[in-house]
């Protein structure tokens, strides 16, 4: 499981890397999304993936079962996604509000540091 | 009861100030004595902490809504920590007598004040937390914040900066969480001290190689490294004069904070791996800075291009990683904050003086306004490293430092890259101050804008003080510094 994991976040990272290098702004964005799933199924899955149950403490007993994933994680990963959603919806106004002012070549052309 | 209070002051204080700048953003009075009285009230707070901690003598912490360590998020005051919080209440308050004079009705109207405030609130969380993915979080305020601002007044050049700021820092969000994430993974804890303490078991292991080199990449994008600087010169200089002032100042040398948090302490045990790597990238940052600076011919980005040469000084002190070394690395941020807040500023009173930062076009300004020129000179030749200004003892404290490790070309290049900073500040001083004006008429007056001078002098007496009186800021640096390597791993494992 955990190994069918490392795949997809090697995928997800790796298209988000690739993506975000051929420039556009859509291209771009895409890249951006890519990359903050593949960051929030790292964090995911580095702290254990098991079957779905809740992270409640059953009753009589004082934690959770050993195999059980660490709920601090998906904590953790419920907080990146809402950051990255958010950072993500600027990024869309932003690079469409570039768009607007320097035309569609302003977007791509991010090596171009000297104007 | 009395110090959790004050722990919490200087990320709470600026929170709920937002609150406040944003209810009083129609009027551009009620705006501004907000934005002033505010910074001053946070400035406050920052000393009353600072004095708290020193008296403590050892480190403040405050457990987050009572979960205590290691369930909950810490927040651990050390001298660095308070320290760093004081030096970035005194920009902000610089920064808000600078807005003041030079911000519009409309800019204060479509919320600068509340953005400023929660710049700061992110910056002295950044500070504060001892909890890796808190770190992260307060990054993630800090940034967006500093998104809104960048572009807040629709200049014309702004855009292209922003959207490189915008999308690199997003990546560099991304290196973070996945660093943090593999780390959480291994030693199931994100409290810094947890994590350290685990650490020395688990030793020098590959995933903690990974996790280390991942963070690195992370607070180095932030930081402005080599080669991770390329979105700070474009981002920088087209954007207002106070918010360029405070992001030259503070918002890289919070990535160099989180460098020297994690890799000066808890991952200070993997020193063989990252001394040198911390070497080679900062003299390589010092060159790529320096000599991006020698070519430009614009006031705010030969600033820019030195924030990156400066760095490149810092780093050094992680490369070197003795106590010495560490605590002149301290004292240079210190100083380089201060000067560079300054710098940016003198620049904003330049460039409204000659209405242009292009240096060809500027001229006459020694006889404009005298006043502009002294206050420019003394940042510029503290930052170049003339004695008795607080850039010569930064670099003196750093430089004997590499010589005592005997780090010879380390030396050579430190040296040489401060002429070189030299020469960049004495082009601008001649092109704006010396000659003439290559217009008709000569350029504006200062007079509305006086107000712009009282920050600018402000901050210059700071560096005065500090260059007169180095003694004291010398032995705070050195104890912030004890304090920061006594939560390395090595240091926790040898002694008892």
């Amino acid at each position: 499981m955990e190994t069918l994991a490392a795949i997809l976040i090697g995928l997800l990272a790796g298209s988000g890397a690739l993506l975000l290098l051929r420039g556009g702004l859509f291209r771009i964005l895409l890249g951006l999304a890519l990359l903050a799933q593949a960051a929030n199924l790292l964090v995911f899955t580095a702290a254990g993936l098991g079957r779905g149950d809740t992270a409640i403490i059953a009753e009589g007993s004082e934690t959770l079962p050993a195999d059980h994933p660490d709920p601090l994680a998906q904590a953790l990963v419920l907080t990146a996604i809402v950051i990255s959603f958010g950072s993500l919806a600027f990024c869309l106004v932003l690079l469409k509000k570039t768009r607007a002012r320097i035309g569609a070549a302003g977007v791509p052309a991010l090596a171009n540091t000297e104007s | 009861m009395m110090e959790s209070a004050l722990v919490a002051l200087p990320v709470i204080l600026p929170l709920g100030l937002a609150l406040v700048a944003w209810m009083g953003r129609r009027s551009p009075v009620v705006s501004r004595s907000i934005l002033i009285a505010g910074t001053a009230l946070i400035l406050a707070a920052a000393v009353a902490l600072f004095l708290a901690v020193r008296a403590a003598g050892g480190p403040l912490r405050l457990d987050l809504g009572g979960w205590e360590r290691p369930v909950g998020i810490t927040f651990k005051v050390d001298l660095l920590s308070a320290l760093l919080v004081v030096v970035s209440a005194t920009v902000a308050f610089a920064g808000a007598l600078f807005a003041a004079g030079e911000i519009g009705r409309l800019l204060w109207a479509k919320g600068y004040g509340t953005f400023s405030f929660l710049l700061f609130t992110g910056i002295h969380g950044a500070f504060l937390t001892n909890d890796l993915f808190n770190l992260f979080v307060w990054f993630e305020v800090m940034l967006m914040s500093s998104f809104a601002m960048l572009v807040l007044g629709r200049r014309r050049h702004v855009f292209e900066g922003a959207t490189q700021y915008v999308v690199i820092n997003m990546v560099s969000s991304f290196f973070f969480l996945t660093g943090l994430g593999i780390l959480y993974g291994k030693t199931g804890h994100l409290n810094l001290e947890e994590v350290a303490a685990r650490l020395v078991a688990s030793g020098s292991d590959p995933v903690i190689l990974s996790s280390a080199t991942l963070l690195l990449i992370a607070f180095g994008i932030k930081a402005g490294v080599f080669p991770l600087y390329f979105w700070l010169p474009p981002a920088y200089p087209n954007t207002g004069y106070a918010t360029a002032a405070v992001f030259g100042g503070l918002l890289t040398k919070v990535g160099v904070y989180a460098l020297f948090r994690v890799f000066g302490g808890a991952f200070g045990f993997l020193s063989g791996y990252t001394s040198g790597i911390f070497l080679l990238v900062g003299v390589a940052t010092m060159i790529a800075g320096v000599l991006g600076a020698a070519s430009q011919f614009h006031v705010r980005r030969i600033l820019s291009f030195h924030i990156v040469s400066q760095i490149g000084y810092i780093l050094l002190g992680l490369g070197l990683m003795t106590q010495g070394a560490i605590a002149a690395a301290l004292f240079y941020t210190v100083h380089h904050i201060f000067v560079k807040t300054n710098l940016f500023l003198a620049a904003g009173a330049i460039a409204s003086t000659g209405r242009t930062e292009d240096l060809a076009k500027l001229g006459g300004l020694l006889k404009a306004t005298p006043l502009l020129a002294i206050l420019f000179l003394i940042p510029a030749l503290s930052l170049g490293g003339i004695p008795p200004l607080s850039g010569f003892f930064a670099k003196f404290l750093l430089i004997r430092e590499a010589m005592r490790e005997e780090a010879w070309i380390v030396t050579a290049i430190a040296l040489l890259v401060g002429v070189v900073t030299l020469f960049s500040m004495t082009k601008i001083w001649s092109e704006a101050f010396w000659k003439d004006s290559p217009r008709k008429g000569g350029p504006l007056s200062l007079c509305r804008r006086s107000l712009l001078l009282l920050p600018v002098a402000f901050l210059g007496l700071l560096t005065l003080l500090i260059g007169l009186f180095p003694g004291s800021l010398i032995s705070l640096a050195d104890e912030a510094a004890r304090q920061l390597l006594a939560t390395n791993p090595a240091t926790l494992s040898t002694s008892p």
